[in-house]
């Protein structure tokens, strides 16, 4: 029997973005040189969120970028649909920026290695930190988030859904899936 | 060593026969046809529900000899003529070299001879070399034992030769074949010009070359009151200038192909370089009356210009390809399938263009007919049997057919030539 | 849509609406690719591409190698004059060669129409069609829609005219094939001799009149005139064509305000087009070249990251 389980509801989401969106600036001693960059597609929308925190506290956005790092997937032949490429879109320089990659679940780890590639070819950051909403877990790669939503122990059959009213248009929230 | 056909059918151009007979052959004659026979004979073939046929005559095959034998040579040539259920064959002269002189058609003869399955008459050349530029020793071509001269691969571009030619060919008693193609006008086409060329973005070769030829050929056979042939028809365009010449009298003959009556210029769309052939195949109006012609009169014989081309050849790109595809192992097959069986020719007919007309139009005597006295060639077909052409099948020496994978009806079952069986189906 | 599954590009005529506009929306991404400092996605890493050209080509075969060096395949050339093909072999033969070592693509310009669809059926290695005959040029379509739709916002309803030699043009066959998949209205124009039998059968209008064409098109196309065709006797002289055919100030000067002007390369200046048209405001030909790039990527990615 499939079964949805709730972590998160849309109040609890919206305090967890400003808890990091303050970590964020904690840890970089303000926004001196700090960027954003999701990565599709859900990373994006979240990216989005912690910078309207942070202008709520700073009073000004940060630099936004919109990483695809299909291209730099190394798991394409082994997923069933073909993902569609998109653009990437940064219009600023990453070189000596402190960017901050904001993605919706850490999970084995190889996302972030894709866009820790791709930043790369964009130039050289001073330093780049990672903010997550869920980190559930099962790396297989030497990879951790600075910033951390919720962590949420999960077994290899359980599914992660972020659930965001930009994209999915329904409430907030996020939920476990478990595999009949 | 004589043969004995019991339960016969007969078909013959003007008659087929409601009961059946024995016929008994010997010493390469028929010897006797009667509603039954009881005289002893060497071998006996039971004919019950096939079809006997004055042996089948193709007066348009390329055997590649001399000169290039990979691609067939007269063994392989006449195994595929045999199985084809033809008991003589013309071979077309644009070999290498060509048959221009009395010492190359008197070795394919004498080579043709001791195979003994088919019997091979040489058709020379009209011009030296088939150059267009200076006739062959016509004469001496017909000693050497030519019934017939032809360029074919090309036309006699030039017309005052052409009507040399005919000039000279009608004292010399001694037919020409035309094949009609104005090379200014077909300019390197690999198609038929039209709808399909366009798309495939192949180069067309318009219909017109072919009738610009058959149309000044005409004049000239009017002028000269001499005849002319003109080998595979193509066109509607053509049929209709031959059935208007036939109609004033003019001496003009011809002959169409299996594949003009079966195939469209859509056979090519897969780029399929045995469907690549000269003239080219045309539209579905074409085919309709390259039949009629069949049916009507118009076009006097079913021929194969049965052209072997090796897989080397055909394995190249299509404006690279050689033209050309055999044709003697289908031949039956397709006649019966889409004309026979499909109501526009009735079986006698099918005699009269696969066999008998031919014979009057070469001057062989004494053959396309099934009668006491003539020569023991004789073609039995199961007219009912289904069968798939097969490229293993194949006894040519070269598979360059567009039909295989073909489902049709009607399959040679003996060919007899000289009174002995020179293919069987049995084995 | 979303699933790619063709393995080969032979001809646009084997594409629906959707694969071509999901090529075209793919090259959107690459385009940004070649935009970059470091212009190479590591996507292709590991794969081989071999291009083998029977024709000489500066333009595509440039254009497909860098598509494929920023996708980080590793690429080699082969020319016919160099390969062993003048030695008696067939095209089959040297295509099964070049597979044996292995090869995940290759990308084919032949003179003769069909060739690439013959390497597909003996071949287990993509095939991509790169010019064949006069028959496809599939990406220079390709390059040639995606231009129109970045200029433009969209294909369908647009008028379109090509003008030139239809006759022996693939690049006018492969857009006609597209651009009425996707909508377009599309007018072929030029000498009456240059003009193929049964075009209107691919669903277009013909005209012999570039005056009355130009009018209310708002993309013109203009093709290459290979200038032997005088010498074949397909026209009087180039002259005659360039005042009949040619596209000059004046002759633009009658068009829609925001008109097109388009050309595959390389232009024969004062023939085709003057030079104030190819160097003027309305003139795409070089984003056309930029363009080539992303959609060759696109392509290239595609047909190798499909199953």
């Amino acid at each position: 029997m499939p079964e949805n389980t709730k972590i998160m509801d849309k109040e609890a989401m919206g305090r967890a973005l400003m808890r990091i969106a303050h970590e964020i600036l904690e840890k970089n001693k303000g926004s001196q040189g700090l960027c954003l960059v999701g990565i599709r597609t859900r990373g994006v929308y979240l990216a989005e969120r912690i910078n309207a925190c942070i202008k709520s506290i700073e009073g000004k956005e940060l630099p936004l970028g919109i990483l695809d790092i299909t291209l730099y997937r190394d798991d394409l032949t082994m997923v069933d649909t073909q993902p569609i490429v998109k653009e990437t879109l940064i219009d600023f320089d990453l070189s000596d920026k402190k960017v901050v990659l904001i993605d919706d679940v850490l999970f084995t780890g190889r996302t972030v290695r894709a866009a820790l590639n791709a930043l790369n070819d964009f130039g050289r950051p001073a330093g780049i930190q990672l903010a997550v909403l869920i980190d559930r877990g099962h790396r297989e790669l030497p990879i951790r988030a600075d910033f951390v939503g919720k962590n949420l122990p999960t077994s290899l059959d359980q599914n992660v859904k972020v659930v965001l009213k930009d994209v999915d248009d329904k409430e907030d929230e996020v939920y476990i899936k478990n595999r009949a | 060593m004589s043969l004995l056909i019991k339960n016969a059918i007969i078909v013959n151009a003007d008659k087929m026969e409601k009961k059946p007979q024995d016929i008994l052959l010997d010493k390469g004659k028929i010897v006797k046809i009667a509603p039954s026979i009881s005289e002893k004979a060497a071998k006996v073939i039971d004919a019950k529900n096939k079809l006997v046929m004055p042996g089948l005559i193709d007066m348009h095959v390329h055997f590649r000899v001399p000169g290039q034998e990979y691609k067939e040579d007269l063994e392989t040539g006449s195994m595929s003529a045999a199985k084809g259920g033809f008991t003589t064959v013309m071979c077309m002269p644009n070999t290498r070299p060509v048959i221009d002189n009395e010492s190359i058609v008197d070795s394919v003869i004498r080579e043709a001879e001791q195979i003994g399955l088919v019997n091979v008459i040489p058709i020379g050349a009209i011009t030296r070399g088939q150059k267009d530029e200076e006739l062959v020793d016509i004469f001496e071509m017909k000693k050497a034992g030519c019934l017939a001269l032809s360029d074919d691969g090309k036309s006699v571009v030039n017309s005052h030769l052409m009507r040399r030619a005919m000039e000279y060919a009608k004292m010399a008693d001694i037919l020409l074949i035309q094949h009609c193609e104005d090379p200014l006008l077909s300019n390197g086409g690999v198609m038929n010009e039209g709808e399909t060329s366009t798309l495939l973005g192949l180069k067309g070769d318009p219909g017109i070359s072919e009738s610009v030829i058959v149309s000044r050929d005409i004049e000239l056979a009017n002028y000269l009151k001499t005849k002319v042939h003109f080998a595979h028809m193509s066109l509607k365009r053509s049929v209709e200038l031959i059935r208007v010449a036939k109609a004033q009298g003019i001496p003009v003959t011809a002959e169409a192909c299996p594949h003009h009556f079966t195939l469209t210029d859509e056979a090519l769309k897969e780029f399929d370089t045995f469907a690549k052939v000269n003239p080219p195949l045309r539209t579905p109006e074409d085919i309709e009356a390259i039949r009629e012609g069949l049916k009507d009169g118009t076009i006097d014989c079913i021929v194969t210009d049965h052209a072997p081309h090796s897989q080397e050849d055909k394995e190249v790109d299509i404006d690279h390809a050689p033209f050309g595809m055999i044709g003697l192992e289908t031949s039956v097959g397709l006649t019966v399938t889409e004309l026979v069986k499909k109501d526009v020719i009735s079986w006698t007919k099918m005699v009269d263009l696969m066999s008998t007309a031919q014979a009057r139009i070469i001057g062989l005597k004494n053959k396309g007919v099934i009668k006491e006295g003539y020569d023991a060639d004789i073609t039995i077909i199961d007219p009912d049997k289904e069968w798939e052409f097969k490229k293993e099948d194949i006894v040519s020496k070269s598979k360059n057919s567009p039909f295989i994978g073909q489902k049709l009806t009607g399959q040679v079952s003996w060919t007899i030539y000289q009174g002995k069986v020179s293919y069987s189906a049995e084995k | 849509m979303s699933v790619w599954t063709k393995k080969h590009l032979l001809d646009l005529k084997d594409l629906s609406r959707e694969e071509i506009e999901m090529v075209l929306d793919t090259a959107k991404s690459f385009k940004e690719v070649s935009a970059r400092n470091v212009k190479k996605v590591p996507a292709l890493r590991g794969k081989t591409i071999v291009s083998l050209f029977f024709e000489n080509s500066t333009r595509t075969r440039a254009s497909f190698e860098l598509a494929a060096k920023r996708l980080s395949a590793d690429t080699i050339n082969l020319t016919a004059s160099a390969s062993s093909l003048s030695k008696g072999e067939t095209i089959v033969d040297t295509a099964r060669n070049i597979e044996a070592m292995n090869v995940d693509l290759i990308i084919v310009r032949h003179g003769s129409s069909g060739v690439p669809d013959i390497l597909a059926k003996h071949l287990n290695a993509s095939i991509v069609n790169a010019g064949d005959g006069c028959r496809a040029h599939p990406t220079q379509a390709l390059l040639d829609m995606y231009t129109i739709r970045e200029r433009l916002g969209k294909i369908a309803g647009l008028k379109v005219a090509i003008v030139g030699d239809i006759l022996h043009s693939r690049v006018a066959r492969s857009n006609i094939w597209g651009l009425t998949k996707l909508g377009a209205e599309v007018t072929v124009c030029g000498p009456s001799t240059l003009m193929p039998i049964g075009i209107e059968k691919m669903g277009v209008k013909v005209s012999y009149d570039i005056d009355e064409v130009i009018k209310d098109c708002d993309v013109l196309m203009l093709l290459r005139l290979q200038l032997e065709r005088q010498h074949e006797k397909f026209l009087p002289s180039l002259r005659e064509y360039a005042k009949e055919f040619g596209v000059n100030a004046k002759r633009l000067a009658k068009a829609k305000k925001n008109i097109l002007i388009m050309h595959p390369g390389p232009t024969n200046r004062g023939v085709e087009l003057s030079a104030e048209v190819a160097d003027g405001e309305h003139s795409v030909i070089l984003e056309q070249v930029t363009n080539g790039i992303a959609v060759r990527m696109a392509v290239l990615y595609l047909l190798l990251r499909s199953k």
